[in-house]
């Protein structure tokens, strides 16, 4: 662990001032329900669309906080098994040949079904570790339903039961936070279990400070434009509007290639950057590029 | 820093809200409201915005639920704040008296609100608001209607979020006035009249529900179209995961001998893990018919859009336009990704054979069958987007049934509100015995049937 474990944050300020130091900028809501779920042990249920920072937030949290990140992905067809755990039955089998002839079938069994045949999964490492711990679970809404349900058990309790050991409890209260972009309604029974955080696409000012972060050395005036233009390209109807980290790879590109100014050239010059489909590409040239040559020849 | 204890009647207020809520139609439950009480001990309530964070990030569990939410919030409270001063008879003070307001008065005023939009101070703009109020109330201009009045206000104060290049250089107006920053002054002209109104009166206005518009988001038709993609990737997703749900989830798993085999190897010799032959989840077919007719026009954009982010999901699509007959546009889906060129083709060279332009339902169901009754079979699924007005042709409900026995499942989607079902022309009902019905005429009724369509099948003889 790299940063020494800070105690729990005092009030909505000082979260806010963490996450900076951390380098993530919290809007004025993330922030708040950030210290809120520090505070009550709620999970978070993060929403918002692809690229904003939803899973950045909790790497945030995690190294503010002090505490290790356990992250489960979620994909379709997510089960127990690659979740919550496993009995690692090779090995449960090795120590069954390796017995010598004569024990007991009792004394095996309680041998082999031990902790030390458990495969702990994200869930049950999140749970059963002793230090308090972030838990980020990811794109929550790419599982089926009956993962969702599996998880209620995990979210309002904080405890796993497995039939052959008993009820693992956690020992301490983990931060829990899921992601989704919404490409699926999610359960009722789950919201109701969470807080709630939309994450939008940031205000022009807000994003401007964002990149100003990440690219210090980039121009308070092509910085600023960048933003105008990622706010003119997400204003469009494209298959995938560009992310923050998308603003912050193109500034980066930018610095990279010494640009002082961010001409039509430019822009369709580098704009793959930013925009990842044939077809936006074409929507994007014809609009914004066009928008730009024009600006240059009012200039 | 431990947040200030809340005033006595706080508790009694949130409950209110939460109430309101619901009446609008936020899910908001007996633990929603617990979990409120408990952020709020965490959570100053004299800090607005924290307070009102603090409540929507445990009472709204949703993006649409969020706009509600504001909206309630804002109105929840200010009749709150009122009711509570009339009933105290607090005033607000006047304004000391300006006197006839001058011309050069004015366009200071003018001035410092247009500086006030494009800054988007919220705290400047409200008392430009209530100043912009006063100044027109003196020159007698009040309609006593609010709406009225505020666009008047607007007009008179020259606040445009176009560019008015006729303006003197220099006038901040010229650029044109950020949009969301001329809604939100609109919202407190508004706000500070109804105040006034209140104030003068002695007492609130009957609380009027949300309409839709309220509740609606603001959108654009591009908005719309996004929406329709969002809802049929939901639908492919659906329509994926549905097969094998239906078969069970490792039932007919089949051992891969070869695999098993090597894998053995790591265990000498003994077959420890089984190696399964990788479940391939069936392809969906689909086949859709859609209705490009006259009396479906105001439908079909949605329609097409519908079609255009179905052929972005599914690899295995066949779609046909009808009017008097079908033809496949499966091609032109295919070749061109942008939906407005699209739909440019199918109304001009896609050439539906279209002579009468009136849709004849019995003649499409043949022609359909007889270019795909080889391809028809149990695991694909026909949707038909139409209104089922036959224009009294025959409607042939026996080669629709024909269809639809082949076909696995068959929905329709009909544009139509379900009260004109069968009134007229609309024959409906003759088809509804083969297939599943929707009304869809919205992106929510769109995600409803999408809803309707992961229902576990019960395969229902026919």
């Amino acid at each position: 662990m790299s940063a020494p474990p800070s105690p729990a944050p005092s009030s909505v300020a000082e979260v806010a001032e963490g996450l900076r130091a951390v380098g993530y900028l919290p809007g004025e809501s993330t922030a708040l329900v950030s210290y809120l779920a520090t505070k009550l042990g709620k999970p978070v249920l993060v929403e918002g669309p692809a690229g904003v920072g939803k899973t950045e937030l909790a790497k945030a949290l995690a190294k503010y906080l002090g505490r290790e990140l356990v992250r489960l992905q979620c994909y379709e067809g997510l089960d127990e098994a690659k979740a919550l755990y496993e009995w690692n039955y090779r090995k449960q089998l090795l120590r069954i040949q390796a017995e010598a002839s004569g024990t007991g079938w009792d004394a095996v069994q309680e041998d082999i079904f031990g902790e030390e045949f458990l495969l702990a999964r994200p869930l049950m490492t999140a749970i059963a570790s002793p230090e308090p711990v972030v838990l980020l679970i990811d794109e929550i809404d790419k599982t089926d339903q009956e993962f969702e349900a599996m998880l209620l058990e995990v979210l309002s309790d904080f405890q796993i039961s497995i039939p052959e050991l008993g009820r693992v409890e956690s020992r301490t209260h983990p931060v829990v936070l899921l992601t989704s972009n919404n490409s699926r309604e999610l359960t009722e029974a789950l919201k109701r279990r969470c807080l709630y955080l939309w994450l939008d696409y940031p205000a022009l000012e807000h994003e401007l400070e964002i990149v100003r972060l990440h690219a210090p050395a980039l121009s308070e005036t092509v910085a600023r434009r960048l933003v105008e233009v990622v706010g003119m390209v997400r204003a469009l109807d494209l298959k995938k509007p560009p992310s923050i980290a998308e603003s912050i790879d193109w500034a980066r590109a930018l610095l990279l290639l010494g640009v002082e100014d961010i001409d039509a050239d430019t822009f369709t010059e580098t704009m793959s950057v930013i925009v990842k489909h044939r077809t936006d590409m074409d929507v994007v040239a014809d609009r914004v590029g066009l928008k730009l040559r024009s600006s240059a020849d009012v200039a | 820093m431990s947040p200030e204890p809340a005033p006595a009647g706080l508790p009694a207020r949130i409950l209110e809200l939460g109430e309101e809520l619901r009446r609008e139609g936020v899910a908001v439950g007996t633990s929603e409201m617990l979990d409120a009480f408990e952020v709020l001990r965490e959570v100053s309530w004299t800090s607005e915005e924290d307070f009102r964070e603090a409540l929507a990030a445990t009472l709204a569990k949703s993006q649409e639920d969020r706009r509600v939410f504001e909206l309630v919030f804002d109105r929840f409270f200010f009749r709150a704040v009122e009711l509570a001063a009339s009933r105290e008879g607090v005033q607000e003070e006047q304004q000391g008296a300006l006197g006839e307001l001058s011309d050069e008065d004015l366009d200071a005023l003018r001035a410092q609100i247009a500086d006030a939009l494009r800054e988007g101070s919220e705290g400047a703009m409200r008392d430009l608001a209530r100043m912009a109020i006063a100044a027109f109330a003196r020159r007698q201009e009040g309609s006593g209607v609010i709406g009225v009045d505020v666009q008047r206000i607007r007009r008179a104060l020259g606040l445009r979020a176009e560019p008015q290049p006729d303006l003197p250089a220099g006038d901040p107006r010229r650029e044109g006035l950020p949009r969301e920053a001329l809604r939100r002054f609109e919202a407190l002209l508004r706000r500070e009249l109804e105040r006034s109104q209140i104030e003068r009166t002695g007492n609130l206005p009957p609380a009027r529900p949300l309409g839709d518009l309220d509740r609606a988001l603001p959108s654009g038709p591009l908005a719309d179209l996004a929406a329709v993609h969002r809802v049929v990737a939901q639908l492919r997703r659906r329509l994926a995961t549905q097969g094998l749900q239906a078969r069970g989830h490792r039932r007919h798993a089949h051992v891969d001998v070869r695999r098993t085999m090597r894998a053995s190897l790591q265990t000498g010799g003994v077959p420890v893990v089984l190696k399964f032959r990788p479940r391939r989840p069936r392809r969906p077919e689909i086949y859709v018919l859609c209705d490009v007719s006259t009396s479906v026009t105001s439908a079909s954009v949605f329609f097409l859009s519908v079609l255009h982010a179905l052929h972005d999901t599914f690899r295995k699509m066949r779609s046909f336009v009808f009017i008097e007959r079908i033809s496949e546009v499966t091609d032109i889906f295919e070749h061109e990704r942008n939906f407005k060129t699209v739909s440019e083709r199918i109304a001009g060279d896609a050439g539906v054979a279209d002579i009468s332009g009136y849709t004849d339902y019995g003649r499409v169901w043949s022609e359909f069958l007889t270019q795909v009754e080889d391809d028809l079979h149990p695991r694909a699924t026909v949707i038909v987007l139409g209104d089922a007005r036959t224009n009294g042709r025959d409607p042939r409900a026996d080669v629709f049934a024909q269809i639809a026995a082949r076909a696995g499942r068959t929905f329709w989607l009909n544009p139509e509100p379900r009260l004109y079902w069968n009134y007229g022309d609309s024959v409906i009902a003759s088809y509804e015995e083969y297939c599943t019905a929707f009304e869809c005429w919205t992106t929510a009724q769109l995600e409803d049937f999408v809803r309707a369509l992961t229902r576990p099948v019960i395969a229902a003889p026919r």
